[in-house]
């Protein structure tokens, strides 16, 4: 059984939305509170690298991409998940499984002001000490 | 009266980039604890690009990083590509090729420009500089090429700004003969010598399972025995239609490291070598007008590993967003396990073996655990690291 159809068996009505863009362009999207066992199943039993995750502030809700490679294929899986609560957005941490995860959770924290439950180090990671508390540069109303 | 002139060396060194704090906590020699800081050199790309038009943000990406100036670029192409069709279909042949050439001389400067600082830190001064002049004609290919030594401005999205000229050809090809002999040399430094295996073995390392669990890419990743290449398993350029090699260590120290990069280099040059021999005549730019709405991913190898760009478009001049992940930002992170339980004299090269861009090293300051005075600075690690290799030297007898 390939990845492909692996993810899709496990998962079952647990994904949203499937697309497959191209032979190598996978998006698929979870509900947040699936995110952990998604990940445990394809970083922990399916063996893909996590390759980093992209947070976006879109006009409905903040969005999370988490990207995995298989790099046996080069078949590249981009999860997607919404956090709707954009006044107090949360998700659970991924960092809990890999240490990998830890660095881009803090990132995403401190430019959207996404909260990561269970992070073991939540503190910001690129922007200054005297960055102003609640102000977070990824959110479109600091527009460019 | 004397006065005493204090000059100061960091944080912001004029020689490197990237300033990168590492806090390393010892007790005695050992290495028992380290915070990464980054953050220094953060410019806010990624918002910024949000305010440029797609063709305004090659620009902009390929000033991330003065080393692997064309992998940005390089990547965000690919991405916008991505959301066009995917390069294959939209770039024309022979912009492909020179696509790959760039890429390759990129990871031999790159490459050399490590060994030579690895050299230095460890009190190989010689390999320090002769890794830096066989590193100039690199730079004067790219100079023929490109017409720029650094930050080179070939790529844009559907193809390259300039051709290859044929009465350059031969000129290249016989700056890569000489290369060669080169190489030899520092294959023979590093293989041969007892006291680089001394200090080079063992030491640093970074376990397979670390190495998963870390999510490190490139050199770093495949030196503690992950089979993985971007340009094999996600092929850009012609790199599908070229005979190469990917390089694997099972190891995981400091010796693998440096062995995967030099032998690396010999792959490039077979690369490159090829590409100037199959490359054919033709367009080299595709003129695309227009992105579609979409969102695409471009990844390429660059010379420290995968880089990741993801652009979303909502069909009008400008991305949407941008995400930018360079290879440094997966591979400095696993420093707190390569060089945690080593000593201080090890730290300089274990920090500077995932080829972080270099500064790093030099704002390095030791804690002493009991309390929290700081004892060394950066300069103070490396004439300690030197000095290691010099005792080690004299044990031999050499």
């Amino acid at each position: 059984m390939n990845v492909k159809e692996a993810i899709k068996e496990r998962l079952g009505n647990k994904i949203i939305d499937w697309e497959e863009i191209s032979s190598r362009r996978i998006y698929f999207t979870v509900d947040k509170k699936d995110i952990v066992e998604t990940v445990l199943l394809l970083f922990k039993e399916l063996g893909l690298r996590f390759s980093i995750a992209s947070g976006s502030d879109t006009p409905e809700a903040l969005e999370i991409l988490y990207h995995f490679s298989l790099d046996k294929t080069g078949e590249f899986f981009s999860v997607r998940t919404f956090i709707n609560d954009k006044k107090n957005p949360q998700i659970d941490s991924i960092s809990p499984i890999f240490p990998g995860a830890e660095w881009i959770e803090r990132e995403i924290w401190e430019m959207l002001g996404i909260k990561f439950i269970g992070h073991p180090n939540l503190k910001r990671l690129l922007l200054a000490e005297d960055w102003p508390e609640g102000n977070y540069p990824l959110r479109q109303e600091n527009v460019t | 009266m004397s006065h005493k002139v204090i000059v100061p060396i960091g944080p912001y060194h004029p020689l490197l980039e990237e300033p990168e704090f590492f806090q390393l906590y010892v007790e005695g020699e050992k290495v028992v604890d380290i915070d990464i800081i980054i953050g220094y050199n953060h410019r806010g790309i990624e918002k910024l690009a949000e305010a440029k038009h797609f063709d305004q943000v090659p620009y902009l990406v390929e000033r991330i990083c003065g080393i692997c100036s064309s992998s940005h670029p390089y990547a965000y192409v690919l991405a916008v590509e991505d959301i066009l069709g995917g390069e294959i279909n939209v770039v024309p042949e022979r912009a492909l090729f020179i696509r790959t050439i760039i890429d390759e001389l990129q990871r031999v400067h790159s490459h050399l420009l490590w060994l030579g600082l690895a050299g230095h830190f460890i009190g190989y001064n010689t390999v320090w500089m002769w890794a830096w002049k066989y590193r100039e004609p690199i730079l004067d290919m790219f100079e023929m090429i490109t017409g720029n030594r650094n930050n080179y401005a070939m790529f844009k999205v559907g193809g390259v700004r300039r051709d290859i000229l044929d009465e350059d050809i031969p000129v290249l090809k016989k700056a890569l003969d000489d290369l060669i002999p080169a190489l030899d040399l520092f294959k023979g430094a590093v293989m041969d010598d007892p006291v680089i295996h001394a200090r080079l073995k063992s030491v640093g390392i970074l376990t397979k399972q670390q190495a998963i669990d870390w999510c490190v890419v490139g050199p770093t990743a495949r030196a503690s025995g992950l089979n993985m290449d971007v340009r094999r398993d996600e092929p850009y350029g012609v790199f599908e239609r070229i005979d190469w090699n990917v390089i694997i260590e099972k190891e995981g120290d400091i010796f693998a490291k440096t062995v995967v990069r030099i032998l690396e280099m010999y792959e490039s040059v077979r690369i490159i070598r090829q590409c100037l021999q199959k490359m054919p005549k033709g367009e080299i730019d595709a003129d695309i007008k227009d992105i579609p709405p979409g969102e695409g991913i471009g990844r390429v190898e660059a010379p420290r590993g995968e880089c990741f760009h993801y652009v979303k478009s909502d069909g009008t001049n400008r991305p949407v967003r941008l995400k930018i992940r360079a290879p440094s930002f997966m591979n400095v992170a696993s420093n707190k396990v390569g060089a945690v339980g080593g000593t201080i004299s090890d730290a300089t090269i274990t920090l500077a073996a995932v080829d972080p861009c270099y500064c790093c090293t030099e704002r390095v300051t030791v804690m002493n655990k009991s309390d929290n005075r700081k004892i060394l600075n950066g300069w103070d690690l490396i004439k300690l690291s030197q000095e290691k290799t010099r005792k080690i030297k004299e044990g031999l007898g050499g």
